[in-house]
């Protein structure tokens, strides 16, 4: 078993790392921006909820700009990497469609774009905290494992949501209006401590807002989660994994027909 | 275990459609509840049965909708068929829709090494084979221009020539023998025919009867999915498939394509016979007729070289 991923590891490399280049220059399109860009984009957003919620939301909240930085990356990691997830089957439709390769290669390499995407932005993530005052220690070093269970949530999220994609087309619709829902559910600038205790576990069913709690309670609380957390997360990532996995093997050789 | 290039054993395929095809989630939900889902599946293909050994070349040819894209596609893989199995022996490159899959964004190079890379070659090899590719199709000064700037022949040689010149094992050609302008076109065509003699195994599914009288020496005819007959003999099939074409008589049996071959010889050689009568009273005309010696000349020059029985029958009659 493990031979056999090896060596089917060792056939595909050459032609993942290529797609990985591929998507990396579609992103980018040649601009002389080019890079600068995901590191301004998610700054500007930044700016303007610092701008706007600070009044409302951030007199009581210490360290609000690491608090909403927090809440705004993992949030763009979720979206960029299940969005362009999404549309890995779609988008190379007319190679399926001709050339006998690994389906889920497309939605690996996304996955591979968003996630260096994701680094960049954590490195301007930590410098905003050093300006915001938080105290570096070890402990930071932890944040790799939100950051593992989040990018395997998204291969999960991003099979399942790759899949209902090639059968119904207006799934990228229905996707915005659900990302933008998730977002105002995902207390990404307010705080969740105003509700009641029970309703504060409810906030827990959303997975995104679990990796960020995990985000901000290292970070700005200083403080490692319980082992129970922990669970929780890796639980998220499996289940969406798994259930992706099962839809792909089960439609693997259905999808030629609606692409 | 056999040593088949290619094996398709008692292969069906079922295709879906149905108007499930292209709804939104909503529709479908509707649909669902109130029952009207349909799904329509029909059979591309039935029952297929063909085997090639190393360096045959087969031809599978069929009126429209036949079945034989969907076949292809069963043989690289890409289709699973519902019953029955296909065996491929080797690498298979497949020049279906040459130049469908190449990302606009990227570079002539960039392009080269993707496509390379979904064949299923190494890095190292396309390293060797880069400089060649390039050469042949001639955009040595476009390396570096995004596949937007290009014209469509020009990705198209690009297309070709990465196809053929990383010697693939097994090569399925949907009618694309060959590509671009004029030159060009002469080269590729040239290229075909070298790889094509040079002992590789390979399916072809062309339109045209005189490309597969030519290249092919393994013939399958399909008919609405049905395999109408699978033979060594291709120029006997094509010859009763050209009667078809004509007639419209579809076979059902060896005696039907039989007697639909014999007509087509009979035919054949009654229209020659036709011919070489039209073109004799021609040259009877001109013989008869011809006022200026050159133009006399000229026209028997011509004769001499396309239609020498038109012009001895001709003699014949004049004396």
């Amino acid at each position: 078993m493990l031979k056999k991923w090896i060596h089917r590891a060792k056939k595909y490399e050459f032609l993942f790392s290529e797609l990985v280049k591929r998507d990396f220059k579609q992103k980018y399109k040649r601009t002389s921006l080019g890079m600068l860009w995901s590191i301004l984009s998610p700054l500007m957003t930044l700016l303007v909820m610092k701008i706007v919620f600070t009044e409302f939301f951030g007199r009581d909240t210490p360290h609000y700009t690491t608090y909403l930085f927090s809440g705004n990356l993992v949030m763009a990691f979720y979206k960029e990497a299940t969005k362009n997830g999404m549309n890995s089957l779609v988008s190379n439709r007319k190679i399926i469609d001709k050339i006998n390769i690994p389906k889920y290669l497309f939605l690996l390499s996304k996955n591979v774009s968003a996630l260096v995407n994701f680094l960049i932005t954590l490195v301007v993530y930590f410098l905003f905290c050093a300006f915001d005052g938080i105290v570096f220690g070890p402990r930071m070093l932890i944040l790799l494992y939100p950051i593992i269970t989040l990018t395997v949530m998204n291969i999960g999220i991003g099979m399942i949501l790759s899949a209902l994609f090639v059968f119904f087309q207006d799934m990228r619709y229905l996707y915005d209006v659900f990302l933008t829902l998730l977002t105002y559910l995902s207390a990404i600038f307010y705080r969740v401590d105003r509700f009641s205790e029970s309703i504060q576990s409810l906030f827990l069913l959303n997975p995104v807002y679990a990796n960020i709690k995990y985000f901000r309670t290292v970070v700005i609380d200083g403080v490692i989660p319980s082992p129970a957390y922990h669970l929780l997360l890796l639980f998220y990532a499996f289940f969406f994994l798994i259930l992706g996995g099962m839809i792909y093997k089960k439609y693997n050789r259905e999808f030629i027909y609606y692409l | 275990m056999s040593k088949s290039a290619i094996e398709c054993n008692d292969v069906s395929i079922r295709y879906k459609t149905g108007n499930i095809k292209s709804a939104g989630l909503k529709d479908f939900v509707i649909k669902r509840m109130t029952g009207k889902i349909k799904v329509k599946e029909f059979w591309a293909d039935k029952h297929i049965t063909f085997s090639l050994e190393k360096g045959d070349m087969l031809g599978i040819v069929g009126t429209n909708g036949a079945g034989k894209s969907t076949l292809l596609k069963a043989v690289t893989g890409i289709l699973a068929p519902a019953s029955g199995t296909v065996k491929t022996r080797g690498n298979i490159a497949a020049l279906l829709e040459l130049s469908s899959g190449f990302d606009m964004d990227l570079t002539v190079r960039e392009n080269a090494y993707l496509r390379g890379a979904m064949l299923g070659y190494t890095r190292e090899f396309m390293d060797q084979k880069y400089d060649e590719i390039i050469e042949f199709a001639e955009l040595e000064k476009f390396q570096d221009y995004t596949f937007n700037q290009l014209s469509s022949g020009m990705k198209s040689r690009l297309a070709f020539s990465i196809a053929c010149l990383i010697n693939p094992e097994i090569i399925i050609l949907d009618e694309v023998l060959s590509v671009g302008d004029g030159a060009f076109r002469k080269k590729s065509a040239e290229k075909m025919k070298e790889i094509l003699n040079g002992g590789i195994t390979g399916i072809l599914v062309s339109h045209s009867i005189s490309q597969v009288r030519d290249l092919c020496n393994k013939i399958l005819w399909i008919d609405h999915g049905n395999q109408i007959i699978f033979s060594d003999d291709a120029e006997y099939v094509c010859n009763a498939y050209e009667e078809f074409l004509a007639t419209k008589k579809l076979p059902h049996n060896e005696e039907e394509i039989k007697a639909l071959a014999d007509a087509f010889e009979v035919r054949h050689a009654k229209s020659m016979r036709e011919e070489t009568k039209k073109e004799t009273e021609r040259i009877l005309k001109i013989l008869q007729e011809g006022e200026t010696e050159p133009a006399v000349e000229a026209a028997l020059a011509v004769l001499r070289q396309n239609r020498p029985e038109a012009l001895k029958a001709a003699y014949r009659k004049m004396i």
